[in-house]
C-alpha cells in the first residue's frame, strides 16, 4: 500500500473499539455509582430513584464489557485502519474551528460568529476570493437574522455588534 | 364504517388553506433536507421543532404544527431517492439500495425513468402505509385503552429488544448503544421522587439532556464529519423529467404490481415493529431480487430495482407513525422527533389520543394522503431544482449546514451549553456510526427512557416489587414472551446455524 503519508493509519479499528468500550463501561459504572448513592433498592414508599437506573447501569457495564472482550479477541480488526491520517486531519480542520465557533457564540453572538465561521471555512478550504467570501458569510447571517428575529420571532444569542447597530 | 367518517372529518380539518400551504412548505423543505447531506428527516424536523412552540399555542395549532413536521419527513423520504439515483449518494441511509439500480440507470441516461419510478413507488408504498394506518390504528387504539402499566412496560420492552434482535449491527453493541441512551435519559431531576440523578452538582444537567440536541448533534455533525472524510467533491449526473418521460415510466411501472406489493407489505411490517425503513428496504431489494424473472440483472440498472426499495423505505417510515399514535413507542427516530414534539405541545401520545383528540390524529391522518400526493407533484416538476442544490460546493454548504444546526439546538432551550453538547453528540455520532454501534436505539432510549421508567414503576408499585407481574395475564405474558424470544434471537440464530453446520459436518463423514 502507498498512497502518502496521509493514507497511514491514524487509530487502528481495534484500539478505537476497545477505546470506545472502556468508555463506555466507564460511564456505566459511574451510573451504577450514582444510583447506588441514591438508593436503589425498595424504599417505604416504592422503588428508589436510583432503582431503574442502577440495572441500566448494570446492562451498560455487561454489554460494554463483552464489546471489550469481543475487541480483544477479534484478529481480523487488529490491522484494519480506524481512520487514516489524512482523513483525520480533514475532521479535525473542521471540528476544531467547529468548537471556536461555539466559544464565540457566548462573546459576539451568534450571527457574528456565524459569519466568521462560514468565512473560514470558505476560504481556507474552497479558496474563494475574498468577495465571494464576504458575500456568501454576511448574507447567511442576514438571512438568518431575518428569519429568526423578525419573521418567527425567536431570539438568538446577540453581541457588541447588533448592540451597535441597535438591534437588540 | 366509523374509520371513514372519522377520515372525512380529518380531510375537512387538513384542506384549510393555512394547513395546505403548510403542506406544500413543509415538503419543499424537507426535500431540502433529504438532498443535504448532514441534514435528514430525524434532525431536519428536530431543528425546526422549535419553531412550531408558538405555532401549536394557537386553537388547533398543534395540528397545524405536526403537519408541517410530518410532511418535512415525506419531503425527507422523497428526497433521498434523488441523491441516491443522480450522485450516487444516498442522502438518507434507507436510501442505499436505491443507489444499487438507480445509480446504473442514471449513467445509461436514464436518470428521469429512474427517479419517476422511485417517487411513484415512493408514494404508492406510502399510500398503502397510510390506508393501513387509517384502518388498523384505530383498532390498536382501542385494544390499548385497556393496558396498564405492566401492558405498556411490556410494549416498551418489545420495541427496544426488537431492535436487538432485529437490527444488522452487532447484538451486544445495539445493547450498549441503547442503555446509554437510558442513562442519558435519566440524568436529571427523578419525575417521581424529585431526587437529582447523575448531575453530579452540574446546574447545566439539571434539567438533563434533551434528545433533540442529541439528535441534531448524532445526525447532523456526525454526517457531515463522515462525510468530509470521503472527500468533498460531488460529481452527478443530469436530470431532467418532462412528461414523456413520465408517462413512459409510468407504462412501464405496472408490470411490477408484485413487487410492489410484496415490498410494500416488508416495508409495513417492518415500520410497525421498530425495524425501520432502511432494513425494510435492503430487504425488498433482496426478495425482488430472488422472484424477479430479472433478478440476475439487478445491479446493472433496472426498473425494478428501484422500485423495491424504494416501496419499502417509504411504507416503513410512513407506517412507522403507527405505534406512535396508538401506543406511543415510535417505530424510528423521525417518529420518536414527532412524539417528543407531541410531548412538548401538551399531547399525550397513546390510546387515549384516539379519543380526546379526534381532530388531531385524523387531520394528521387525511394530510398523509395529501401531503404525499403534493410531494409526489412537487418532486416531478422539481427535481432539477433540487438537484442544483447538490452542486453547491460542499466547503460553502457544510458551514452554513453546521450554523442551522447551532441554531438549532439553541433554540431548544435557549442555551449555550445544548450547543456544546450538540458537538460532543457530533463527535460520539462519527465515532459511533464508524465502529457500527446503531444511533436509532440511543435516541428512541432517550425519548422514551422517562416513560418506560415511569411504566416500570408503576408496574412495580401495583405488584410490590415483583417481576412476575410481567406474566401475570395473557396479554402482557405473551408481550414479554416475544420480547424476550427477540432480545435472545441473535443467540439462537447463532445456535441454530452451528448445530446445522455440526449435522452437516456429521453427515459428510463415511
Amino acid at each position: 500500500m502507498d498512497g502518502g503519508r496521509g493514507a497511514r493509519p491514524a487509530f487502528r479499528q481495534k484500539s478505537a473499539e476497545m477505546a470506545v468500550a472502556a468508555f463506555i463501561f466507564l460511564l456505566g459504572a459511574i451510573v451504577i455509582y450514582d444510583s447506588a448513592r441514591l438508593g436503589a433498592r425498595w424504599g417505604d414508599d416504592g422503588p428508589q430513584a436510583g432503582y431503574f437506573p442502577f440495572y441500566i447501569g448494570l446492562i451498560l457495564c455487561a454489554s460494554s464489557a463483552v464489546n471489550l472482550a469481543l475487541a480483544l479477541l477479534n484478529r481480523r480488526d487488529r490491522d484494519r485502519t480506524f481512520v487514516e491520517v489524512g482523513q483525520l486531519k480533514l475532521v479535525l480542520t473542521v471540528l476544531i474551528p467547529s468548537a471556536i465557533y461555539v466559544g464565540l457564540i457566548g462573546w459576539t453572538g451568534i450571527y457574528v460568529a456565524s459569519a466568521v465561521y462560514v468565512a473560514f471555512f470558505m476560504r481556507r478550504l474552497g479558496k474563494y476570493p475574498w468577495w465571494k467570501v464576504a458575500a456568501v458569510s454576511i448574507g447567511n447571517s442576514v438571512a438568518f437574522f431575518l428569519i429568526f428575529e423578525i419573521w418567527f420571532k425567536v431570539p438568538l444569542p446577540k453581541g457588541p455588534v447588533e448592540a451597535l447597530l441597535g438591534l437588540d | 364504517m366509523d374509520e371513514v367518517q372519522s377520515l372525512v372529518q380529518g380531510f375537512v380539518v387538513a384542506l384549510s388553506f393555512k394547513n395546505l400551504a403548510l403542506m406544500f412548505v413543509g415538503i419543499v423543505l424537507g426535500v431540502i433536507i433529504g438532498v443535504l447531506p448532514g441534514l435528514g428527516g430525524a434532525n431536519g424536523v428536530a431543528i425546526l421543532l422549535p419553531l412550531t412552540f408558538s405555532m401549536a399555542q394557537a386553537p388547533g395549532g398543534t395540528t397545524s404544527a405536526i403537519i408541517l413536521l410530518s410532511c418535512i419527513y415525506w419531503g425527507a423520504l422523497f428526497g433521498g431517492a434523488i441523491t441516491s439515483i443522480l450522485f450516487n449518494i444516498p442522502g438518507e441511509p434507507w436510501s442505499v439500495a436505491t443507489t444499487f439500480d438507480g445509480y446504473p440507470l442514471a449513467q445509461q441516461g436514464r436518470a428521469g425513468n429512474a427517479l419517476t419510478a422511485a417517487f411513484t413507488s415512493s408514494f404508492v408504498g406510502a399510500l398503502i402505509a397510510v390506508i393501513v394506518i387509517t384502518f388498523l390504528s384505530p383498532v390498536v387504539a382501542r385494544f390499548a385503552l385497556e393496558f396498564g402499566p405492566p401492558e405498556f412496560f411490556a410494549v416498551y420492552l418489545l420495541t427496544f429488544c426488537a431492535f436487538v434482535g432485529m437490527s444488522k449491527e452487532p447484538p451486544f453493541k445495539t445493547l450498549a448503544s441503547m442503555m446509554l441512551g437510558f442513562a442519558l435519559a435519566a440524568v436529571g431531576t427523578d419525575p417521581v421522587t424529585g431526587a437529582l440523578r447523575l448531575t453530579f452538582g452540574s446546574t447545566a444537567l439539571l434539567s438533563g439532556f434533551d434528545f433533540l440536541v442529541a439528535v441534531i448533534g448524532l445526525f447532523g455533525i456526525g454526517e457531515i464529519l463522515l462525510t468530509l472524510e470521503e472527500g468533498l467533491a460531488f460529481k452527478g449526473a443530469k436530470a431532467r423529467i418532462n412528461l414523456r418521460v413520465v408517462l413512459d415510466t409510468w407504462k412501464e411501472l405496472p408490470r411490477y404490481w408484485l413487487t410492489s406489493l410484496r415490498s410494500a407489505a416488508v416495508g409495513c411490517f417492518m415500520g410497525i415493529v421498530p425495524g425501520g425503513a432502511t432494513p425494510a428496504s435492503f430487504m425488498s431489494y433482496g426478495v425482488a431480487r430472488r422472484f424477479s424473472p430479472n433478478g440476475d440483472k439487478f445491479g446493472t440498472g433496472q426498473v425494478e430495482g428501484v422500485v423495491a426499495p424504494e416501496t419499502a423505505a417509504h411504507a416503513a417510515g410512513t407506517s412507522a407513525l403507527l405505534p406512535m399514535l396508538t401506543l406511543g413507542v415510535p417505530g424510528s427516530p423521525t417518529a420518536a422527533v414527532l412524539l417528543g414534539g407531541l410531548l412538548i405541545w401538551g399531547l399525550q401520545p397513546g390510546p387515549l389520543l384516539f379519543v380526546e383528540q379526534k381532530d388531531f390524529v385524523w387531520g394528521l391522518i387525511a394530510s398523509m394522503y395529501l401531503g404525499n400526493i403534493a410531494g409526489l407533484i412537487v418532486v416531478l416538476t422539481c427535481v432539477p431544482l433540487f438537484a442544483a442544490i447538490l452542486r453547491i460546493p460542499f466547503s460553502v454548504i457544510a458551514p452554513i449546514i453546521i450554523v442551522i444546526c447551532a441554531i438549532g439546538s439553541y433554540t431548544v432551550h435557549n442555551s449555550l451549553f445544548d450547543v456544546w453538547m450538540m458537538v460532543v453528540f457530533g463527535i460520539a455520532g462519527y465515532v459511533f456510526k464508524k465502529l457500527s454501534y446503531p444511533l436509532a436505539p440511543l435516541v428512541l432510549a432517550i425519548v422514551l427512557g422517562d416513560r418506560a421508567e415511569a411504566s416500570f414503576r408503576q408496574a412495580m408499585l401495583v405488584s410490590q416489587g415483583d417481576m412476575s407481574v410481567f406474566f401475570s395475564n395473557a396479554l402482557v405474558g405473551s408481550l414479554t414472551g416475544l420480547a424476550l424470544l427477540l432480545l435472545f434471537w441473535p443467540l439462537l440464530s447463532w445456535l441454530i446455524l452451528r448445530v446445522r453446520a455440526s449435522a452437516s459436518g456429521a453427515r459428510k463423514l463415511p
